[in-house]
């Protein structure tokens, strides 16, 4: 049973609150002042709240979100994985068109596309055949490129477990009232994302990052798409709220792509990436398309496999969710009333803290060769540690082969 | 023969001892050993704590003292006993947790005496009461709050402390949805430190050379009101001037007024291309709040922004939660047309911190617009807030802190139960203990009415929980599948193992022959 929910009227307030009074009779004004007063306070937050409960009305089918983030992620490298860079450089232009600005967004690309050997065209990506859009332009900004793109890497940005020395943009600055889009492609398979040819992630290990994200309120909502072989097991293991997913492929089917350019050679894009850009071509900052026409995208005629989706974790309903809660960056803007009155003719401000005064010592270069420490060098005493691997390993062999000759009544002349 | 036999027997009896104790060393030494090295290292954590600390018994005690003056408290008074009036409200938080938040009304010490108590103690209070004939409030004005931690009242009030609005808004990331007014997520979240960045945008600089004395301006209106906040967190200010920097958005050109305007809808539209410009990724770690200066184009003044009832907003200025306000200064005309450019524009700073200041204030969640009308309100002056709105910052911030704590605290139980291969190291247990120990304390000194002390507390206490979760060495392990582990110990294991259970297998065996067989014999 709950008590004490927010009364909606100033008189009625007092009553919703319990109060326990000491030994004061109740004749005494100053427990009418005490009344009045609790019914004043209360009529402050009353007000307030009245006005707020039709905006709650409102609120109910909008977001609460107040910025937004993407973290993009291309699993492959090597040539023959062009489609899979171009895929994420194209979400990452649309996210970035519809208003999410770099601070925002974190990229990890293997990236060795633009200036591979093979690519016949150096320092581009195109993201459709007949090279008519280079989607790597000047402007791309990589947060984690190459080797950088590991499972580790990929978890610490989630959970924000990351050393301290990292620098700002290699971050994921959430709070909890951050929308979060992730996009992952590559290879995969039935509950595994391979990562740069050598290892992999389980949708186990992805579930329980989300969690923790959700544990420390990383995340207000987040959508997680995934455009790889077999995606729709990746997400099967979620159970954190507020997630919705969405997959190019069931279980046992393939991603397939698009098309191949033969000027550069290998494909250019992933199928189900390419009919989801189609559709955010058509949206612009304030439209107001919702995710069940995201859902429809890429049908089974086109993709020739079977994308699904999943929202059973998700509080509101997706026809309530509109694209750009996640792909685009729509700030919520109050208008400015109030103004301070400053004194204008106030004399110099004399800062009443104290200004450290930083002490400089005179700066000097570090000791490229500590000779004084070399020459007057006591040995230094290391802390005994027990044989190692090897060590014991050798002893143990000659001691069973010892045995195993003499046998082992031996023993007795050696104990 | 019977000796052949015998010495026979015995070879197999000593051979069952030697496979049974083969098989009892590698059970009673090895499955152990093997256990506890492949163990996950898990240092103690004070679970009991922190579920209690999951609780959050908040009590939030101000002390206050209240002046009677000769003539507002009628005679037949008796001298009333100091008593305390305590509301109790329960919060709901979560479907599994319910807090309690005691809110001690004033432990009223009634002094008949005139002498001023001036206790001016972070989080006190100190209340003049004036008989209702007294002329020393205006008309129609029953309280009227002072810029330091005193009121004049006709009546009781507990306005200067806190509300339960404000206290429940703190800790609105435990309140689920729809439970708060729609203010309560938009105040800057409680943090160790703030970054101030002003930025001057000047898209036009062939028509404008703008200059604006920032460093002054900083120096004099804005230092002071940093300074009264320095309590609360650490802030640096920079500045910078970016040229050729457009809104996102083209306004529309007003026949009647004959300027142009921007209407509220497309202001969210604003910002974002302009953020990527700003360089906030490059500052420090602390959240960043922009402050903008839009002096726009000769083409395009003056600029207006228009409110959703399509009226000019009188400041000029529109800002956005957790991450600052932008204001537009129009430059006038200049009187005749056949004016050289670029025109010198020399900025009023005091009209411009004005208004960004009063933004800093919107930002951080001290408005003055709750307050009913018989309030008088002092104005803070240079200072930007007055004491008692520092304190009821302090408030917030430290249940906020704590809420934090208890949340980062009770969800690091909760992974280390559901999740088996987290590592928590010594450290980072240390941190644990530490943190927990902050919160306790921080709890009990607002009980007891401290807020300096509480507050102190409740920063470290969220330090250290943040140390202890965000620590990397918790990701130490990933996670392998069932199948892996069996592919990976079979080969070990199984060589082994098969000898040990087939000679076990065939001792007992031979136990249920030798079982059957004195039966046989006769």
């Amino acid at each position: 049973m709950r008590r004490g929910q927010f009364p909606p009227s100033g008189s009625a307030a007092a009553g919703a609150l319990r109060r326990r009074r000491g030994k004061m009779a109740d004749a005494v004004p100053a427990a009418r002042w005490a009344r009045a007063a609790a019914a004043l306070l209360l009529g402050c937050c009353g007000a307030a709240l009245a006005s707020g409960i039709q905006d709650q009305a409102e609120q109910f089918f909008r977001s609460g979100h107040t910025n937004n983030w993407a973290v993009l992620v291309c699993t492959s490298r090597f040539w023959f994985n062009y489609r899979h860079v171009a895929n994420t450089l194209s979400v990452y232009r649309s996210v970035k068109r519809l208003g999410i600005p770099d601070s925002h967004i974190v990229l990890m690309l293997a990236d060795d596309m633009a200036c591979n050997p093979r690519n016949p065209k150096p320092a581009t990506v195109f993201s459709h055949k007949n090279m008519e859009l280079n989607v790597y332009g000047d402007d791309v900004e990589v947060d984690y490129r190459s080797y950088e793109v590991t499972v580790e890497n990929f978890l610490r940005v989630l959970t924000g477990r990351i050393p301290p020395s990292t620098p700002r943009s290699k971050r994921l600055l959430s709070d909890d009232r951050s929308n979060i889009l992730i996009y992952m492609t590559g290879h995969g398979g039935n509950g595994f994302l391979k990562f740069q040819d050598s290892e992999e992630i389980t949708n186990v290990e992805l579930a329980d990052a989300f969690e923790q994200m959700w544990q420390k309120r990383r995340y207000n909502e987040l959508l997680f798409i995934i455009d790889t072989c077999q995606g729709a097991s990746m997400y099967e293991r979620f159970y954190s709220p507020n997630i919705m997913a969405l997959a190019s492929s069931q279980v046992g089917e393939d991603s397939l792509s698009h098309q191949p350019d033969l000027g550069i050679g290998v494909h250019l894009m992933d199928r189900y990436t390419f009919y989801v850009l189609e559709f955010l071509e058509e949206i612009h900052p304030a439209s107001q398309t919702n995710m069940n026409d995201l859902f429809q995208v890429c049908p089974k005629s086109l993709c020739v496999s079977t994308p699904g989706h999943r929202t059973d974790l998700f509080q509101r309903d997706p026809q309530n969710v509109l694209i750009t809660d996640f792909f685009g960056s729509v700030r919520k803007v109050e208008i400015t009333t109030e103004t301070i009155s400053l004194d204008r003719d106030l004399a110099g401000f004399e800062s009443k803290l104290p200004k450290d005064e930083l002490t400089t010592e005179p700066l000097k270069y570090a000791e490229q060769l500590p000779v004084a420490q070399i020459i007057h060098q006591k040995p230094k005493q290391k802390d005994w540690h027990p044989p190692g691997g090897f060590i014991l390993g050798l002893w143990a062999l000659i001691i069973m082969v010892f045995f195993k000759t003499y046998g082992i009544k031996h023993m007795k002349h050696i104990f | 023969m019977a000796a052949a036999a015998a010495i026979a027997a015995d070879e197999r009896a000593r051979g069952r001892r030697a496979a049974l104790s083969f098989a009892a060393i590698a059970v009673v030494l090895g499955l152990p050993l093997w256990w506890r090295t492949t163990e996950t290292y898990r240092a103690a954590l004070p679970y009991g704590d922190i579920e209690g600390l999951g609780q959050l018994p908040f009590q939030l005690a101000v002390p206050v003292a209240v002046v009677f003056a000769p003539g507002s408290v009628p005679g037949d008074l008796p001298r009333p006993l100091p008593f305390r009036d305590v509301q109790e409200m329960e919060i709901s938080v979560n479907r599994e947790r319910h807090l309690w938040l005691s809110l001690p009304c004033p432990s009223v010490q009634a002094d008949a005496a005139l002498h001023p108590l001036q206790d001016a103690s972070l989080g006190s209070m100190t209340m003049y009461v004036v008989p209702e004939t007294s002329s020393l409030l205006p008309q129609g004005i029953s309280v009227y709050v002072g810029k330091h931690r005193s009121a004049l009242v006709r009546q009781l009030t507990q306005v200067m402390s806190f509300t339960a609005s404000s206290i429940s808004a703190a800790l609105s990331d435990r309140v689920p949805n729809g439970q708060l007014g729609p203010d309560a997520r938009r105040h800057l979240k409680s943090s160790l430190g703030y970054e101030i960045t002003f930025s001057l945008l000047n898209p036009d600089p062939k028509s404008h050379a703008v200059d604006w004395d920032i460093e002054d301006a900083v120096n004099r209106y804005v230092q002071p009101v940093l300074d009264k906040l320095s309590l609360v967190a650490n802030f640096s200010v920079d500045s910078q001037i970016l040229y050729y920097a457009v809104l996102g958005v083209t306004p529309r050109f007003d026949k009647e007024s004959s300027s142009f305007l921007l209407s509220a809808h497309s202001l969210p539209h604003v910002i974002n291309p302009v953020e990527a410009r700003l360089g906030s990724s490059a500052a420090s770690l602390y959240p960043v709040l922009n402050f903008l200066l839009y002096v726009p184009e000769r083409s395009h003044s003056p600029l207006y922004i228009q409110d959703k009832d399509g009226a000019a907003v009188s400041t000029n200025a529109f800002h956005s939660p957790r991450w600052g306000g932008i204001m537009v200064y129009n430059v006038e005309a200049p009187a005749s047309p056949q004016v050289s450019l670029p025109l010198h524009v020399d900025v009023d700073m005091v009209r411009v911190m004005e208004v960004f200041l009063a933004q800093l204030r919107l930002l951080f969640g001290l408005s003055r617009e709750e307050l009913p009308p018989e309030f008088l309100l002092e104005s803070p002056g240079n200072e930007g807030l007055a004491d008692w709105e520092l304190d009821r910052l302090l408030w917030a911030h430290t249940v906020e802190n704590i809420a934090t704590v208890s949340t980062t605290l009770t969800s690091l139980a909760q992974l280390l139960d559901k999740i088996g291969n987290i590592v928590i190291k010594d450290d980072v247990a240390s941190e644990v203990y530490q943190a927990v120990a902050s919160a306790q304390s921080a709890m009990a000194e607002l009980a007891a009415g401290h807020l300096h002390l509480a507050f102190q507390a409740s920063k470290e206490a969220v330090t250290s929980s943040e140390r202890a979760f965000f620590d990397p060495s918790l990701l130490h392990l990933l996670y392998f599948p069932d199948d892996q582990k069996f592919a990976i110990y079979i080969p070990l294991f199984l060589p082994m193992a098969v000898p040990i259970l087939l000679s076990l297998a065939k001792i007992v065996r031979e136990a249920r022959q030798r079982k059957k067989e004195p039966s046989k014999m006769d």
